[in-house]
């Protein structure tokens, strides 16, 4: 067995064990931090696909971006455990009965039979000076910019709806007005009073 | 060598038990957004063995733009999750039933 071999089959068996141990966990603390876990072990799985520029981005943005947010999410909400665990048992028997027949039916379709080494020969090693970031980023400003442009604006949109969709406006927050604070005249401030005057 | 099947393989077992996530956590909306997640990431698995084996660089810009869609997705899930605790007290499946649905 080669060591890429070896690597895979390591690396494969952690992320099936992480991703039972996410829907499995009693608590989603813990679900999120096995999450964290699937994520790297897939990371590493496309490293071997040398994919390397995904992989550090998917390290990047999903380990360091999206589940934070998850966590953070789940230690900011305070959920009732046990009311949510009601109804595990229940749905147990048919959610691994239903997984098990698309496994299997999954597993006739991709299985070696179709997909194997002798269908799909690996490719040639690439050259030593060869670098995946820059050919990712030559097809991405070149061949597939609009799409890029598009997602930069998808990102925008997300950015836009999470602020607008949190934000709250209470009644008692003082906040200033700039358009007020531009138009001020100087007699909103200054009272100029004639008196007589005194001793 | 690792074989194209052995990706495939993997990534099957991943979307299958985030199928069987989605049917045994179907209160928790927390976890069926995670659940979601690691449907997203077997299919990006796919794309990348695709990829490989097919010596064809597009199908790891898929994977780019899906992750960028997935991250956008994330976000403003969690941010509908957290104005729906805000307003109802609760992120059970089960109570949110004023469409009747």
């Amino acid at each position: 067995m080669s060591v890429e071999k070896f690597l895979f089959y390591v690396f494969a068996a952690m992320l099936i064990f992480a991703s039972v141990m996410v829907i499995t966990r009693r608590n989603p603390v813990h679900s999120v931090l096995f999450l964290v876990l699937a994520f790297f072990n897939a990371a590493a799985l496309w490293m071997l696909a040398e994919a390397e520029f995904l992989a550090i981005a998917l390290v990047l943005v999903y380990v360091g971006a999206v589940m934070v947010l998850f966590l953070f999410v789940v230690m900011m909400l305070d959920i009732d455990l046990s009311e949510m665990r009601a109804g595990f048992m229940k749905y147990l028997p048919l959610g691994i009965g239903i997984s098990a027949v698309m496994v299997v039916e999954l597993l006739m379709v991709v299985g070696p039979a179709y997909f194997g080494l002798d269908k799909y020969a690996a490719p040639a090693a690439k050259a030593a000076d060869y670098s995946n970031t820059e050919a990712l980023g030559t097809l991405l400003y070149t061949e597939y910019l609009y799409p890029f442009e598009i997602a930069a604006v998808i990102l925008l949109v997300a950015i836009i709806a999470a602020i607008s969709l949190t934000l709250r406006k209470r009644p008692e927050t003082k906040y200033q007005d700039p358009s007020k604070q531009v138009t001020v005249k100087k007699e909103h401030r200054l009272r100029v009073i004639k008196m007589e005057a005194e001793e | 060598m690792i074989a194209l099947s052995d990706y495939l393989i993997v990534s099957a077992i991943l979307f299958s038990l985030s199928v069987a996530g989605i049917f045994i956590n179907r209160k928790n909306l927390i976890l069926l957004l995670m659940c979601i997640e690691l449907m997203l990431l077997a299919v990006n698995i796919n794309f990348v063995a695709f990829s490989y084996f097919l010596d064809d660089m597009a199908g790891q810009v898929f994977v780019f733009f899906i992750l960028t869609v997935a991250a956008a997705e994330a976000a403003i899930g969690l941010a509908i999750l957290v104005v729906l605790f805000r307003n109802r007290h609760t992120i059970n499946v089960q109570d949110l039933d004023t469409l009747k649905g």
